[in-house]
Protein backbone atom coordinates (compact mmCIF):
# COMPACT_ATOMS: atom_id res chain seq x y z
CA UNK A 1 0.00 0.00 0.00
CA UNK A 2 2.73 2.40 1.03
CA UNK A 3 4.32 1.29 -2.28
CA UNK A 4 1.19 2.58 -4.56
CA UNK A 5 1.25 6.09 -2.29
CA UNK A 6 4.86 6.54 -3.29
CA UNK A 7 4.09 6.03 -7.31
CA UNK A 8 1.02 8.05 -7.01
CA UNK A 9 3.06 10.87 -5.19
CA UNK A 10 5.69 10.13 -8.24
CA UNK A 11 3.53 10.16 -10.90
CA UNK A 12 1.65 13.65 -9.38
CA UNK A 13 5.01 15.84 -9.21
CA UNK A 14 5.98 14.68 -12.54
CA UNK A 15 2.83 15.44 -13.96
CA UNK A 16 2.80 18.79 -12.44
CA UNK A 17 6.43 19.53 -13.76
CA UNK A 18 5.93 18.43 -17.27
CA UNK A 19 2.71 20.93 -17.72
CA UNK A 20 5.00 23.82 -15.41
CA UNK A 21 7.98 23.07 -18.06
CA UNK A 22 5.65 23.48 -20.99
CA UNK A 23 6.28 20.03 -21.79
CA UNK A 24 3.17 19.02 -22.36
CA UNK A 25 2.54 21.45 -24.71
CA UNK A 26 2.82 20.25 -28.12
CA UNK A 27 3.15 23.34 -30.01
CA UNK A 28 5.87 24.34 -27.33
CA UNK A 29 7.77 21.17 -28.28
CA UNK A 30 7.44 21.21 -31.85
CA UNK A 31 8.85 24.87 -31.30
CA UNK A 32 11.73 23.06 -29.61
CA UNK A 33 12.63 20.95 -32.03
CA UNK A 34 12.34 23.40 -34.95
CA UNK A 35 15.87 23.94 -35.23
CA UNK A 36 15.89 25.22 -38.68
CA UNK A 37 12.88 28.00 -38.15
CA UNK A 38 12.08 29.47 -34.67
CA UNK A 39 14.09 27.35 -32.45
CA UNK A 40 12.52 27.55 -28.82
CA UNK A 41 15.41 27.02 -26.45
CA UNK A 42 13.64 26.44 -23.58
CA UNK A 43 12.73 23.04 -23.55
CA UNK A 44 16.51 22.28 -23.29
CA UNK A 45 16.01 23.42 -19.38
CA UNK A 46 13.73 20.79 -18.68
CA UNK A 47 15.99 18.02 -19.30
CA UNK A 48 19.03 20.16 -17.68
CA UNK A 49 16.53 20.59 -14.24
CA UNK A 50 15.48 17.59 -14.45
CA UNK A 51 19.10 16.00 -13.86
CA UNK A 52 20.19 18.07 -12.07
CA UNK A 53 17.90 16.89 -9.11
CA UNK A 54 18.06 13.23 -10.48
CA UNK A 55 21.77 12.79 -10.95
CA UNK A 56 23.38 13.52 -7.60
CA UNK A 57 20.45 11.76 -6.34
CA UNK A 58 20.37 8.58 -7.78
CA UNK A 59 24.35 8.00 -7.58
CA UNK A 60 23.93 8.78 -3.34
CA UNK A 61 20.46 6.51 -3.42
CA UNK A 62 21.43 3.65 -5.58
CA UNK A 63 24.83 3.21 -2.75
CA UNK A 64 22.11 2.37 -0.28
CA UNK A 65 21.71 -1.18 0.38
CA UNK A 66 17.54 -1.02 -1.13
CA UNK A 67 14.57 1.28 -1.72
CA UNK A 68 11.99 2.04 1.49
CA UNK A 69 8.99 0.35 -0.07
CA UNK A 70 10.85 -2.43 -2.53
CA UNK A 71 13.52 -5.59 -2.08
CA UNK A 72 15.93 -4.16 -4.24
CA UNK A 73 16.39 -1.60 -6.95
CA UNK A 74 15.46 -2.52 -10.70
CA UNK A 75 17.54 -0.18 -12.69
CA UNK A 76 18.29 -1.61 -16.41
CA UNK A 77 20.68 -3.67 -17.14
CA UNK A 78 23.49 -2.30 -18.92
CA UNK A 79 22.96 -3.39 -23.21
CA UNK A 80 24.87 -2.62 -25.93
CA UNK A 81 24.36 0.39 -28.49
CA UNK A 82 22.98 -1.90 -31.43
CA UNK A 83 20.92 -1.32 -34.09
CA UNK A 84 17.43 -1.66 -32.44
CA UNK A 85 18.37 1.25 -29.97
CA UNK A 86 18.90 3.72 -32.74
CA UNK A 87 16.15 2.37 -35.32
CA UNK A 88 14.09 2.56 -32.55
CA UNK A 89 14.85 6.44 -31.27
CA UNK A 90 14.80 7.65 -34.75
CA UNK A 91 10.93 6.22 -35.17
CA UNK A 92 10.41 7.83 -31.92
CA UNK A 93 11.79 11.00 -32.95
CA UNK A 94 9.80 10.87 -35.85
CA UNK A 95 6.56 10.60 -34.39
CA UNK A 96 7.05 12.69 -31.83
CA UNK A 97 7.82 15.54 -34.15
CA UNK A 98 4.28 14.92 -35.86
CA UNK A 99 1.92 15.05 -32.80
CA UNK A 100 4.74 16.97 -30.26
CA UNK A 101 3.79 14.32 -27.48
CA UNK A 102 5.58 11.60 -25.74
CA UNK A 103 4.62 9.29 -23.88
CA UNK A 104 4.24 11.33 -20.44
CA UNK A 105 2.74 14.26 -22.00
CA UNK A 106 -0.03 12.62 -23.89
CA UNK A 107 -1.25 10.94 -20.44
CA UNK A 108 -1.01 14.13 -18.74
CA UNK A 109 -3.18 16.17 -21.56
CA UNK A 110 -5.25 13.37 -22.32
CA UNK A 111 -8.25 14.60 -20.22
CA UNK A 112 -8.37 18.12 -21.43
CA UNK A 113 -6.90 17.50 -25.10
CA UNK A 114 -8.55 15.25 -28.04
CA UNK A 115 -5.25 15.20 -29.74
CA UNK A 116 -3.49 14.47 -27.07
CA UNK A 117 -5.79 11.02 -26.24
CA UNK A 118 -6.10 10.56 -29.77
CA UNK A 119 -1.86 10.34 -30.10
CA UNK A 120 -2.10 8.64 -26.33
CA UNK A 121 -4.20 5.66 -28.05
CA UNK A 122 -2.26 5.20 -30.88
CA UNK A 123 1.10 5.59 -28.68
CA UNK A 124 -0.45 2.43 -26.73
CA UNK A 125 -1.44 0.64 -30.07
CA UNK A 126 2.44 1.13 -31.19
CA UNK A 127 3.40 -0.49 -27.86
CA UNK A 128 1.18 -3.25 -28.09
CA UNK A 129 2.54 -3.82 -31.58
CA UNK A 130 6.56 -3.89 -30.30
CA UNK A 131 5.38 -6.13 -27.42
CA UNK A 132 3.56 -8.72 -29.97
CA UNK A 133 6.13 -8.54 -32.70
CA UNK A 134 8.89 -9.09 -30.33
CA UNK A 135 6.83 -12.28 -28.96
CA UNK A 136 6.72 -13.56 -32.56
CA UNK A 137 10.55 -12.69 -32.83
CA UNK A 138 11.53 -14.61 -29.65
CA UNK A 139 9.30 -17.67 -31.09
CA UNK A 140 10.63 -17.30 -34.47
CA UNK A 141 14.28 -16.92 -33.43
CA UNK A 142 13.53 -20.50 -30.84
CA UNK A 143 11.92 -22.28 -33.65
CA UNK A 144 14.42 -21.94 -35.98
CA UNK A 145 17.47 -24.13 -36.41
CA UNK A 146 19.67 -21.32 -37.24
CA UNK A 147 19.05 -19.70 -34.06
CA UNK A 148 22.33 -21.23 -32.12
CA UNK A 149 24.08 -19.22 -29.85
CA UNK A 150 26.49 -17.92 -33.00
CA UNK A 151 23.39 -17.44 -35.54
CA UNK A 152 21.42 -14.66 -32.75
CA UNK A 153 22.51 -11.53 -34.21
CA UNK A 154 19.97 -10.70 -37.31
CA UNK B 1 7.10 32.71 -28.27
CA UNK B 2 4.83 31.60 -25.14
CA UNK B 3 4.63 32.98 -21.92
CA UNK B 4 6.26 30.30 -20.82
CA UNK B 5 9.67 31.37 -20.12
CA UNK B 6 13.00 28.91 -19.67
CA UNK B 7 12.68 29.95 -15.85
CA UNK B 8 9.56 27.99 -15.73
CA UNK B 9 10.98 24.89 -18.17
CA UNK B 10 13.82 24.60 -15.25
CA UNK B 11 11.24 24.32 -12.18
CA UNK B 12 9.56 22.28 -14.05
CA UNK B 13 12.17 19.79 -15.00
CA UNK B 14 13.89 19.82 -11.37
CA UNK B 15 10.44 18.78 -10.57
CA UNK B 16 10.62 15.65 -12.67
CA UNK B 17 13.63 14.94 -11.35
CA UNK B 18 12.41 14.81 -7.58
CA UNK B 19 9.68 12.88 -8.76
CA UNK B 20 11.93 10.39 -10.64
CA UNK B 21 13.84 10.18 -7.68
CA UNK B 22 11.00 9.26 -5.54
CA UNK B 23 9.89 7.08 -7.17
CA UNK B 24 13.66 5.38 -7.41
CA UNK B 25 14.09 6.20 -3.38
CA UNK B 26 10.76 4.05 -2.26
CA UNK B 27 10.22 1.87 -5.27
CA UNK B 28 13.35 1.14 -6.64
CA UNK B 29 12.11 1.91 -10.41
CA UNK B 30 13.28 3.97 -12.79
CA UNK B 31 10.85 6.65 -13.78
CA UNK B 32 10.28 5.73 -17.46
CA UNK B 33 6.94 6.19 -18.66
CA UNK B 34 7.04 3.97 -22.11
CA UNK B 35 8.61 1.38 -20.21
CA UNK B 36 5.74 1.68 -17.15
CA UNK B 37 2.64 1.52 -19.47
CA UNK B 38 3.94 -1.26 -21.46
CA UNK B 39 4.07 -3.14 -18.22
CA UNK B 40 0.68 -2.62 -17.94
CA UNK B 41 0.31 -4.50 -20.98
CA UNK B 42 1.24 -7.74 -20.14
CA UNK B 43 -1.03 -9.60 -18.89
CA UNK B 44 0.59 -11.95 -16.74
CA UNK B 45 2.54 -9.47 -14.60
CA UNK B 46 2.53 -9.15 -11.02
CA UNK B 47 3.73 -5.63 -10.77
CA UNK B 48 0.76 -4.06 -12.36
CA UNK B 49 -0.33 -2.09 -9.36
CA UNK B 50 2.73 0.42 -8.83
CA UNK B 51 2.49 1.69 -12.72
CA UNK B 52 -1.38 2.16 -12.60
CA UNK B 53 -0.71 4.40 -9.42
CA UNK B 54 1.90 5.91 -11.55
CA UNK B 55 -0.41 6.89 -14.11
CA UNK B 56 -3.18 7.57 -12.11
CA UNK B 57 -1.05 10.31 -10.61
CA UNK B 58 -0.04 11.64 -14.36
CA UNK B 59 -3.97 12.08 -15.42
CA UNK B 60 -4.58 13.40 -11.98
CA UNK B 61 -1.92 16.40 -12.04
CA UNK B 62 -3.16 16.84 -15.93
CA UNK B 63 -6.94 16.92 -15.54
CA UNK B 64 -6.18 19.25 -12.30
CA UNK B 65 -3.68 21.53 -14.11
CA UNK B 66 -5.06 21.78 -18.00
CA UNK B 67 -8.54 21.59 -17.56
CA UNK B 68 -9.48 24.46 -20.28
CA UNK B 69 -6.59 26.66 -19.16
CA UNK B 70 -4.51 25.64 -22.07
CA UNK B 71 -6.51 24.72 -25.30
CA UNK B 72 -3.39 22.62 -26.84
CA UNK B 73 -4.98 21.98 -30.43
CA UNK B 74 -6.04 25.36 -32.22
CA UNK B 75 -8.21 24.42 -35.25
CA UNK B 76 -6.70 21.08 -35.75
CA UNK B 77 -7.54 20.25 -39.43
CA UNK B 78 -9.64 16.18 -40.04
CA UNK B 79 -6.06 15.51 -42.39
CA UNK B 80 -3.53 16.39 -39.06
CA UNK B 81 -5.43 14.50 -36.74
CA UNK B 82 -5.77 11.54 -38.71
CA UNK B 83 -2.00 12.13 -38.95
CA UNK B 84 -1.71 11.42 -35.29
CA UNK B 85 -2.77 7.72 -35.55
CA UNK B 86 0.14 6.38 -37.40
CA UNK B 87 2.39 8.99 -35.65
CA UNK B 88 1.46 7.86 -32.15
CA UNK B 89 2.23 4.33 -33.46
CA UNK B 90 5.71 5.05 -34.31
CA UNK B 91 6.58 6.68 -31.23
CA UNK B 92 4.82 3.61 -29.41
CA UNK B 93 6.62 1.16 -31.16
CA UNK B 94 10.25 2.98 -31.35
CA UNK B 95 10.16 3.85 -28.04
CA UNK B 96 10.15 -0.04 -27.00
CA UNK B 97 12.14 -0.91 -29.87
CA UNK B 98 14.67 1.55 -28.45
CA UNK B 99 14.90 0.90 -25.19
CA UNK B 100 13.05 3.89 -24.02
CA UNK B 101 11.26 7.38 -24.52
CA UNK B 102 12.41 11.17 -23.15
CA UNK B 103 11.98 10.12 -19.81
CA UNK B 104 13.31 6.75 -19.64
CA UNK B 105 16.40 7.90 -21.69
CA UNK B 106 16.40 11.59 -21.80
CA UNK B 107 16.41 12.05 -17.98
CA UNK B 108 16.66 9.03 -16.04
CA UNK B 109 19.50 7.54 -18.63
CA UNK B 110 21.01 10.47 -18.90
CA UNK B 111 21.06 10.82 -15.17
CA UNK B 112 22.78 7.34 -14.89
CA UNK B 113 25.53 8.57 -17.58
CA UNK B 114 24.53 5.70 -19.74
CA UNK B 115 26.31 6.16 -23.38
CA UNK B 116 23.10 4.13 -24.55
CA UNK B 117 20.92 6.72 -23.52
CA UNK B 118 22.94 9.62 -24.88
CA UNK B 119 22.88 8.24 -28.05
CA UNK B 120 19.28 7.47 -28.00
CA UNK B 121 18.42 10.95 -27.35
CA UNK B 122 20.65 12.59 -29.27
CA UNK B 123 18.69 10.34 -32.11
CA UNK B 124 15.61 11.32 -31.05
CA UNK B 125 16.15 14.49 -30.98
CA UNK B 126 17.60 14.51 -34.37
CA UNK B 127 14.57 12.97 -35.68
CA UNK B 128 11.76 15.10 -34.11
CA UNK B 129 13.82 18.10 -35.76
CA UNK B 130 13.62 16.44 -39.22
CA UNK B 131 9.93 15.35 -38.88
CA UNK B 132 9.14 18.65 -37.84
CA UNK B 133 10.87 20.26 -40.90
CA UNK B 134 9.28 17.85 -42.98
CA UNK B 135 5.99 18.40 -41.75
CA UNK B 136 6.23 21.79 -41.97
CA UNK B 137 6.73 21.20 -45.90
CA UNK B 138 4.28 18.48 -46.54
CA UNK B 139 0.12 18.64 -45.87
CA UNK B 140 -0.22 21.58 -45.06
CA UNK B 141 0.05 20.52 -40.94
CA UNK B 142 1.37 23.74 -39.68
CA UNK B 143 2.18 24.20 -35.66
Amino acid sequence: MKALISAVVAGLIFGVGLVVSGMSDPTKVRGFLDFFGAWDESLAFVMLGAISVHLPYSRWLTRRAKPRFAAAFSVPPPKPIDRSLVIGSALFGLGWGVTGYCPAPAIVSSTSSMAALLSLVSMVGGLWLHEWWAGKRRIARRLSPAALPDATQP
Amino acid sequence: MTSISWFNSLIGGAAIGVAASILLAFNGRVAGVSGIVTGLLRPHANDWAWRAAFVFGLLAAGTFMLTGAQTHTPGLSPARLLLLVPAGLITGFGARLGGGCTSGHGVCGLSRLSVRSLVATLTFIAAGALSVLLTRYFAGAQG
